[in-house]
């Protein structure tokens, strides 16, 4: 089936685009950049529906080996692709959306600079993010793990010459070294106990064991595991890297911050299932954080002011949806939540880069307004993603998000109560930025401001347009399928991986419908029916305002008790003390004890021939001297 | 006790002794002479002093292994001497003196 293939082709398009994309013209790097993705999402289809996925096939795993990578006594790792159902998802997914984003990405950088950069970044994440999910084990997918945080890392610091998005670039690499260092240890667990780090095998050997085995390194290997979702995937305490990220190009914060790299975690718990499924205790963790990690950025993401500020805080709120999927055992509903989350929040962040791209770099939600007219594809687009977010039947969002809750319930009927509070503030905040930027009055600067304007005409945005057809069609298809992606039955398609998925009662999809439909209408009312009301309340209760709208000072905190210490000590112990007085002063006191040696032993070297012959012939008698001393020869 | 008989040959001993006087003779040439000549000279002396030690020694085990390195030695010295003899004669091009503390700037 070459599966390899797959991941190839961004690969070459990277290489093309990074080796000569400086001579070539803008056409012709982004036709390599976009045809490779495109030539990797139809042969990701052509292979999937060769194995099946289309007529009910592909109900065991598919694998191809390629070669040894790492042989060491019986410890063999070898680069292996395989596919499954769940690989198929993402598969789909990233290929899919991708495909859309690169597309969209011709007309959003058309004006940018480091053209060829962008694709070539771009394309290396479409492979490290393929390897990723087609790796066979755990090793393999760590490759494309580090490769993804890599081009994230690059993608994120994009505006290299700004400070800020080099600052953010490294906070998403720093933060996210932690939680690959627990990746990194739940591997070596892993490796150590089975001897192998082949899926199949390990999940194998985990399945043998009783349900009930409460070994505790079972528990740790899932807690490691996790602490590397955390990282990746921006959960609590780890997710403060992901609204920082916005600091790259939107559709990076689209592709990789919103659809697809993030929910590599998500993938990797949903891979390692088995190993969840014999540790309560690692469950639950997910369960719990994931479902504080929803409801804290919920509430963050209220009161922020910067359009993507607001979807970063939502992203991460929706993907501690999914980590409540998987915590509470509906593995499949996690899975689902992904792929429609991917649909609308990459519709979400590029119809805001879309909105960003008419006003030329705007960003301040409070500068918006009335613009429903100026953008119209756009702003219809958006609420297309806006209904699907906050779970309104019967789009997308309402189907995974309804059959994440129903299971929530089933397990810890709080979660579900949580849950269904954060689905009323998420409908509420998206509504509330999508009022602020469509609809009232511009509160902008005009093109043609003058002093005596009053504002709020209509006329003389001359800056503002809509988008070319280039990102606006990627837009509709995104559009499409946030309204009608619920329809596909992830959580049947994956009842071969994860078993028949779980049915709730139907209040429960009552309530938490009601619950989005309230947070829109409360929206609706505080920013179209009386703007007034906004700001009273937040003058009502300024306290936990302005704990909200500082993030609850979690990056402050950080600041004070790690990023501070760790860099006062490096400066004064490891820099002053370590590199200074140890290793500077081992190499200066190395040099100086040669130079002091040196320059007595030069005195020596007189130069006069006779005084040298002096010197050979009192070694020589020395010499001798000494040997007979020892003995004489023999 | 009877009279040791008269040896047939001179004993090993003899040309040791002459190599090592003949070799002590060219080690004080060389460290007390300045002129650049005579230390070279010297040199001289001193190689075939050893070379009288191999030769004494060959003759002495019935080996020929002492002839063999006397014949490198001299091949050794025949190029040293030309060698040698260019640098002097370059040096007195040069510094018009043959005095061996004149030439001293390989100092420090």
């Amino acid at each position: 089936m070459q599966l390899w293939l797959i991941p190839v082709f961004p690969l070459a398009g990277f290489a093309l685009n990074g080796l000569f994309g400086r001579r070539l013209s803008k056409a012709a790097v982004h036709a390599i950049a976009v045809g490779s993705v495109l030539l990797s999402f139809l042969w990701a289809v052509k292979t999937l529906s060769g194995l099946g996925i289309f007529s009910g096939g592909l109900l065991e795993p598919y694998r191809e080996h390629y070669y040894a990578w790492i042989q060491s006594g019986s410890f063999n790792i070898s680069v292996d692709f395989a596919v499954d159902r769940l690989t198929a998802v993402w598969l789909g997914v990233v290929t899919g959306v991708g495909l859309l984003i690169h597309i969209y990405s011709v007309g959003y950088m058309a004006h940018e600079g480091g053209y060829y950069r962008f694709f070539s970044y771009l394309n290396l994440f479409m492979f490290f993010m393929l390897v990723l999910v087609l790796g066979a084990n755990f090793l393999l997918m760590f490759v494309g793990w580090e490769g993804v945080g890599l081009c994230s890392y690059l993608l994120i610091g994009f505006y290299f010459l700004e400070k800020y998005a080099t600052d953010a670039g490294n906070k998403a690499f720093i933060v996210n070294r932690i939680g690959d260092f627990g990746f990194a240890l739940a591997i070596f667990l892993i490796g150590a106990h089975f001897g192998t780090l082949d899926f199949a095998r390990v999940f194998e050997s985990v399945k043998a064991m009783p349900v009930e085995t409460q070994a505790g390194w079972i528990t740790a290997a899932g807690l490691l595991l996790f602490v590397g979702a955390t990282g990746k995937s921006a959960q609590i305490p780890l997710y403060v890297w992901l609204p920082d990220a916005m600091a790259g190009p939107t559709p990076v914060s689209a592709l990789i911050h919103a659809a697809t790299m993030v929910t590599a975690g998500v993938y990797m718990v949903a891979r390692s299932a088995q190993i969840y499924l014999h540790s309560a205790v690692a469950l639950d963790v997910v369960a719990v954080v994931g479902i504080a990690t929803a409801f804290f950025s919920a509430t963050i993401g209220l009161a922020q002011n910067d359009i993507k500020k607001v979807f970063a805080y939502s992203t991460v709120s929706q993907l501690g949806y999914m980590f409540v999927g998987l915590g509470v055992g509906a593995f499949s509903a996690g899975v689902f939540h992904v792929m429609t989350h991917a649909f609308f929040k990459a519709l979400l962040f590029l119809g805001a880069g879309s909105v960003i791209h008419a006003l030329s770099g705007e960003q301040d939600l409070q500068k918006m307004g009335g613009l429903a007219r100026k953008v119209p594809i756009t702003c219809v687009t958006l609420f297309c993603a806006g209904v699907a977010i906050a779970g309104i039947p019967p789009f997308s969002g309402f189907y995974s998000k309804d059959a994440i809750l129903a299971a929530a319930y089933g397990r810890a009927p709080w979660i579900y109560w949580v849950g269904v509070v954060t689905a009323a503030m998420t409908a509420f905040y998206v509504f509330r930025a999508l009022f602020l930027c469509f609809f009232g009055e511009y509160r902008g600067k005009t093109a043609e401001a003058s002093p005596g304007h009053g504002g709020g005409h209509s006329h003389g945005h001359g800056g503002i347009h809509e988008s070319p057809a280039v990102m606006w069609i990627p837009l509709t298809i995104l559009a499409a399928l946030s309204l009608v992606g619920g329809f596909i039955d992830v959580p049947s398609f994956l009842a071969p991986v994860f078993g028949e998925p779980h049915e709730g009662e139907p209040w429960l999809m009552y309530v938490s419908v009601a619950a989005g439909l309230g947070g829109i209408l409360l929206a609706a009312w505080f920013y179209l029916v009386s703007p007034s009301l906004a700001d009273a309340f937040v003058r009502v209760f300024r306290g936990p305002y302005r704990w909200v709208y500082h993030k609850y000072f979690v990056d402050e905190f950080y600041d004070a008790t790690v990023v501070s210490p760790v860099i006062d000590g490096s400066r004064q112990v490891l820099w002053r003390v370590g590199d200074v007085r140890i290793v500077d002063g081992a190499v200066n006191g190395v040099g100086a004890v040669a130079r002091a040696a040196g320059s007595l032993l030069r005195l020596a070297q007189s130069g006069y021939i006779r005084n040298y012959a002096a010197w050979v012939v009192a070694g020589s008698i020395m010499a001798i001297v000494f040997m007979e001393w020892r003995g004489g020869l023999r | 006790m009877p009279a040791l008989p008269l040896p047939a040959e001179t004993p090993l001993a003899w040309y040791l002794v002459l190599s090592a006087v003949l070799f002590a003779l060219g080690v004080a040439g060389f460290l007390f002479r300045r002129n650049i000549i005579t230390v070279f000279i010297s040199i001289e002396l001193m190689l075939n002093a050893v070379n009288l030690s191999f030769v004494s020694f060959s003759y002495k085990l019935k080996q020929s292994d002492g002839h063999i390195f006397s014949f490198f030695v001299m091949v050794v010295a025949a190029a040293e001497a030309a060698v040698g003899l260019a640098i002097i004669l370059t040096v007195f091009k040069n510094r018009q003196t043959l005095e061996i503390d004149e030439v001293s700037s390989l100092k420090n």
